[in-house]
């Protein structure tokens, strides 16, 4: 790396010039990155004559908390008025057994996939790759019948159903080309020990797959919590996620416009996300890396 | 005795693998192909508020491409797409080569670059919503500042508003790009821009002429990636717009939503459905085949 850096650095003749200007491009893009989310959170901090009065890119003068109180306890989302606290706990009552299931099950078919191998796999991966980026508007309407037929729908449980199912694709993706990595002797050797195929799995292969559970974990926990087609097509009502609440919230055109109000509900929604991004933004990154299917 | 890793063992043991993944694969199989053979069905029915299987031939598509709305649709993919995508490519590789010149704080930049991409876009169209609002946002602020005559109304305007999806659109994936372009930079062999800096070679030339056509993989995985995300492009529209003013943001995935769910066209719905699958396949069916041949093992 540093031999690269140095062939960089003397091929850019790094006069004090140009390092001036590529540091003044990279601030003025870092800012501009920046702005929407400073202006979400100095917002939520407003009162609403402050914001009316003017500058969305000052500070709030008079801090307030008010907007974030009644966000998540009394703002009104259709006709309740009990903020968005309900739907933020539906969000993660549906995004932790849908991202546990979904990992686990992706885990077993990557094995399956890499070390079991039988004539035919290229093409069940391959169709089960296929359907990671298919339009989720081809499947929707028979989703919502099966989901009535089942009695799932505006159910948590049902939306448990629809993640588990359009998440083994990406799940089966990373734990596959993390195991196809995995060295085949340690499996044969444990086999001839006489070593079955959960054995194999569960003392050979999973202590060593951490990294890739993190990384599967956070993927799915980030795309499913931030869904808002399923969750608007199939529990649109009390049991809607925390996404379609947003949404619901910011587009009601009832009353005054709260933008303070709408816009703690919108760093609440965000939270969970960023706070992930924060703690384990290598992981992230490489879990999108991995979606855009190079492994 | 050597044991080859499949297919020597008997009985339950030799079928268990295949046993654990049927699961899995009997839901895609259902799930997905099952389902889009189903919507495919419904596309050739006389379906409306309900499904209803009586064949009607084509004559949803048809009805499809005799809409209005549906051409707007489609007038509109392609803007917010082509923006989209080379916007972000230019941002991204713009991006990824000034933080490749030995950026003491790169740690620090990075992630500001790329956090956009952990918000849903739920909350970047809310986000956006209210920084373009013209009446209180962007436009207001710069006209305190006392710039009276700055205008910048492109949310409420009927021919503009497509672009201002396109903005929040950027603003949430190039990050994403100049991730993998960066990836892609740190992956190039030093000799060869060694032994061009030798030659005499001025950096522009060594990007333009060496660097950025090796990147060629990392291009075509970007082009891939954000194609597809585009076309699947729904919840950043209902956030920021709503498909509005009038029917002026109106995309595929918004279409296909109203018609199949609000106007009680479930066969027309299914149609555009149809069609946005048939968009993506062209598009990703060749790359993921020619991605699996290449791992031979």
């Amino acid at each position: 790396m540093s031999q690269r850096e140095m062939a960089i650095a003397t091929a850019a003749g790094p006069s004090r010039m140009n390092r001036v200007v590529i540091y003044g491009l990279l601030a003025i893009f870092a800012a501009i990155y920046l702005t929407p989310l400073f202006v979400m959170l100095t917002t939520s901090f407003k009162s609403l004559d402050e914001i009316r009065g003017g500058d969305i890119l000052a500070l709030p003068a008079h801090p307030t908390t008010k907007p974030w109180v009644k966000a998540w306890g009394s703002a009104c989302i259709g006709v309740t008025c009990d903020g968005i606290k309900g739907y933020f706990w539906n969000s993660l009552r549906m995004v932790v057994p849908a991202v546990l299931i979904s990992t686990a099950l992706g885990a077993l078919n990557g094995y399956v996939l890499t070390k079991w191998r039988f004539r035919g796999h290229k093409i069940v991966f391959g169709m089960m790759l296929f359907a990671c980026f298919i339009p989720f508007q081809s499947v929707l309407i028979p989703m919502a019948r099966v989901l009535g037929q089942l009695g799932l729908s505006n159910s948590t449980a049902g939306l448990v159903l629809v993640h588990v199912v359009y998440g083994l694709g990406f799940t089966t993706l990373f734990f596959r080309n993390y195991y196809e990595a995995f060295p085949d002797e340690l499996v044969q050797s444990a086999q001839m020990d006489g070593a079955g195929f959960f054995t194999i799995f569960w003392r050979i292969l999973l202590p060593s797959s951490a990294p890739i559970i993190v990384v599967c974990v956070i993927y799915q926990f980030t795309n499913i919590w931030n869904d808002f087609l399923f969750g608007v097509s199939f529990a649109s009502g009390e049991s809607a996620p925390m996404t379609v609440a947003l949404n619901n919230l910011v587009a009601s055109s009832t009353g005054v416009k709260e933008y303070n109000v709408d816009m703690a509900a919108a760093v609440i929604a965000a939270l969970p996300t960023l706070i992930v991004y924060v703690l384990a933004g290598r992981y992230f990154m490489r879990g999108l890396m991995a979606g855009a299917v190079k492994g | 005795m050597s044991v080859p890793y499949s297919g020597v063992r008997r009985g339950l043991q030799d079928w268990l693998p295949r046993l654990v993944l049927a699961p899995s694969f009997a839901l895609v199989l259902i799930f997905v192909y099952g389902f889009i053979v189903w919507t495919a069905v419904l596309s050739m029915s006389k379906s409306r508020i309900l499904p209803v299987y009586k064949w009607a031939g084509f004559d949803a598509y048809e009805r499809l491409f005799s809409q209005p709305n549906w051409y707007m649709a489609l007038k509109n993919l392609a803007i917010f797409g082509s923006l989209y995508i080379t916007v972000c490519i230019a941002l991204g590789l713009f991006l990824a080569i000034l933080l490749d010149q030995k950026i003491r704080i790169e740690g620090v930049l990075r992630p500001i670059y790329l956090y956009p991409m952990a918000l849903s876009f739920v909350v970047t169209g809310t986000a956006w919503k209210w920084f373009l609002n013209p009446g209180m946002g962007l436009q207001n602020t710069v006209r305190g500042w006392g710039f009276e005559t700055f205008t910048f109304d492109w949310l409420v305007r009927p021919d503009m508003a497509i672009y201002t999806v396109a903005i929040a659109g950027i603003w949430q994936a190039s990050g994403f790009v100049m991730a993998m372009f960066l990836a892609g930079l740190r992956g190039i062999d030093s000799e060869m821009l060694k032994a061009a800096t030798v030659d005499g070679a001025s950096t522009f030339t060594i990007y333009r002429r060496i660097v950025i056509p090796l990147l060629r993989p990392a291009f075509l995985s970007a082009v891939i990636v954000l194609a597809h995300m585009a076309i699947k492009s729904y919840d950043l529209v209902i956030a920021l717009t709503g498909g509005g003013p009038g029917n002026a943001t109106e995309l595929p995935s918004t279409f296909m939503y109203s018609y199949t769910f609000t106007r009680s066209q479930m066969a027309v719905g299914s149609a555009s459905a149809m069609i946005m699958l048939m968009g993506i396949a062209a598009i990703m069916v060749p790359y993921l085949y020619s991605e699996l041949r290449e791992d031979k093992r």
